[in-house]
């Protein structure tokens, strides 16, 4: 090929516009590769909202259900952990719920339907460990102003009664409000509102 | 050149064998591979301590590739038994017991040949001009061993395996835009679940140790072609004899293959001692969570990932939010080990030993070095290990402040270093090399 004149200009054309289209051919073949670690049918039928029967449910008490393999927690607030909550407010990150962690209709003091019952996805927003409950009797743990909330074992961050985030730990934003909505008063639906999953 | 005008092989002292390997010769490149890569391949002769970790890094690939096959006989790549079959080969299977400690082990081992190994590329300026390529194989071959490591942790299927790898999937999802998609197609569901525990198997037993394999032929051939470095950082191709050897080359074979089976017997015996009495190392080679089956629906009190990738857990962990959004962190962390190619051209000495080079890079590597086992060691720790500072510092947790610091220190290195390294105060290079 030293003589560019010896070149013939359509079989190198055809040689190039070939490998052109078999290397096109070769990408789209890696579609059907990549679209095999998509969730699978079966995967995405396990995604099925699931329902909660909270009539059990005392107040002050935590429940966890488990959906899509991830922890629901519901927790049925005193009256005593509604008053405490806004007393810490200034030490959340976002005390107003403005991120938006929550379906609209829970972006309000308590990030709930019913101020009481609060319906939380027990995943801590930081790297998906799942913290714990710490009630207000954890004061030596937890410091003298600690009024009930979550600690996530991983990194340490800690959440409110509402799963709201404090000033200075390592998750960025509060824990996620799941969609959900009341069947009756005893039973709640987890994954689904009435506009859908 | 037609097979037959090959010259014949001569000289095993056996007239059959010569027959067969000049009959084989004259068909594949056996000689000339013999010679080029062992027989006539010329390395320093002034190789210290330090040149027994890229031999002993190819041992330990071979214990891994040979114990994975015979562990992957009892294995079952499934959610529900997953943990089962990894006590049945602990327990039951003949052997199983010991092929899995080595297994476990020489993971351990690996990474500490490998950090050893790279260690000795700084120290040596084995990564400086003409051996860039030589370095950036070797950077991807670590990063190939990270992933094949992170893929293999998963599947004993403990709470460990579960829930580091939920910490580590979930990097992805604090990518701006694609992150939560990106996060869903790894783990092929909304939680990990059999179908990553299925993907991640493929990837540990075939497609990544397929890469290494490929990677380790690029490495040796990269650094064939220019010829080993040495710890005087001088070429030894610059003073040859007359028929063209270097003046300070002998062939690795023989010399330095019995040099490397001293290292091979002295490696052995520590590796048995850690088989057959710590196995776990007091928890840093495995887990003591890993020793109880995943569980979803609750997290371990404290998650650490395995010993060496604490380091760059401790950097993830150290840099706060930004915006609501943890993705800082998870760059700072990618940056910190994607900059390791950039460091044959980052290094401006006119030298390339640690020998001549001044003082600035003596101490910048001191406190590099210093740095990396600090967070190293901060990573296997909770953030509350060392307490919290007084209000003054705004209570915060000991342990988060010395990591940022380190952090910062472990960035100046790589940033400053065209700098220090360029105006450091050299001496002067032998014109042979030393013992």
């Amino acid at each position: 090929m030293s003589d560019d004149k010896q070149v013939n200009h359509t079989r190198r054309n055809l040689v190039i516009a070939t490998c052109a289209a078999g290397g096109a051919a070769g990408v789209a073949a890696a579609v059907p590769f990549a679209a095999s670690w998509l969730p699978s049918e079966r995967a995405k039928a396990g995604g099925a909202p699931v329902e909660a029967d909270i009539s059990k449910l005392e107040p002050g008490q935590i429940m966890t259900v488990e959906w899509r393999s991830k922890p629901v927690w519901i927790v049925r607030r005193t009256k005593e952990m509604l008053d405490g909550m806004a007393s810490a407010e200034s030490k959340l990150s976002d005390p107003g719920s403005d991120v938006p962690m929550q379906p609209e209709y829970a972006k309000n003091e308590f990030r709930s339907i019913k101020p009481e019952v609060l319906v939380l996805v027990g995943i801590c927003t930081h790297l998906g460990c799942s913290p714990q409950s710490k009630p207000a009797e954890d004061k030596a743990e937890m410091g003298a102003d600690w009024k009930g909330g979550f600690l996530c074992p991983c990194h340490g961050s800690k959440f409110d009664l509402a799963g709201r985030v404090y000033k200075g730990a390592p998750a960025p934003v509060n824990l996620e409000v799941p969609k959900y909505t009341y069947l009756s008063d005893t039973r709640i639906l987890i994954g689904e509102d009435k506009k859908g999953t | 050149m037609a097979a037959t005008e090959k010259p014949a092989v001569a000289g095993t002292g056996s007239v059959a064998l010569d027959g067969l390997l000049t009959w084989v010769d004259q068909r594949f490149p056996l000689i000339s591979m013999w010679k080029d890569h062992l027989a006539e391949y010329y390395a320093p002769k002034n190789f210290n301590f330090w040149y027994y970790f890229g031999s002993l890094a190819m041992l330990v690939l071979v214990i891994q590739i040979v114990t994975g096959i015979f562990l992957t006989m009892n294995y079952k790549p499934d959610a529900n038994l997953a943990f089962a079959s990894v006590e049945y080969i602990m327990r039951e299977v003949p052997g199983g017991w010991i092929i899995r400690y080595m297994h476990s082990t020489g993971a351990s081992a690996f990474f500490i040949c490998v950090y050893l190994h790279m260690f000795r590329a700084l120290l040596y300026g084995s990564h400086r001009k003409p051996r860039e390529l030589i370095w950036i194989f070797g950077v991807l071959i670590y990063l190939s061993l990270m992933g094949e490591a992170f893929f293999g942790y998963l599947l004993p299927w403990g709470q460990m395996s579960y829930w580091g790898a939920q910490v580590i999937i979930n990097l992805f999802s604090a990518i701006p835009f694609i992150g939560p998609d990106l996060s869903l197609w790894i783990r092929g569901d909304y939680v990990i679940a059999d179908a990553t525990l299925n993907r991640f198997f493929a990837m540990h037993v075939i497609a990544i140790p397929l890469v290494l394999l490929g990677l380790v032929v690029a490495h040796l051939l990269a650094l064939h072609e220019v010829g080993s470095n040495n710890p005087d950082g001088i070429e030894i191709k610059k003073h040859k004899d007359a028929n063209g050897v270097p003046l300070d080359g002998i062939p690795f074979h023989p010399y330095y293959t019995v040099k490397d089976i001293l290292g091979v017997v002295v490696f052995l015996i520590v590796f048995s001692i850690i088989v057959f009495f710590a196995p776990e190392m007091g928890g840093y080679f495995l887990e003591a969570n890993n020793f109880v089956p995943a569980n979803p629906l609750q997290t371990p009190p404290h998650i650490a990932p395995v010993w060496y990738f604490t380091p760059y857990y401790s950097i993830l962990r150290g840099v706060p939010p930004l915006f609501n959004s943890q993705f800082p962190g998870v760059v700072a962390m990618g940056v910190s080990v994607m900059v390791l190619f950039l460091l044959p051209w980052l290094d401006r000495g006119a030298v390339k030993s640690i020998r001549y080079r001044g003082a600035y890079f003596k101490v910048a590597l001191t406190a590099f070095v210093v740095v990396f086992i600090v967070l190293g060691y901060l990573g296997t720790e909770p953030i509350t290990v060392w307490g919290q500072f007084g209000a003054w510092l705004g209570n915060a947790d000991r342990a988060t402040v010395v990591a940022r610091i380190c952090t910062v220190i472990y960035f100046l290195f790589f940033i400053l270093m065209p700098w220090y390294t360029s105006i450091d105060k050299n001496k002067p290079e032998p014109e042979r090399v030393t013992h």
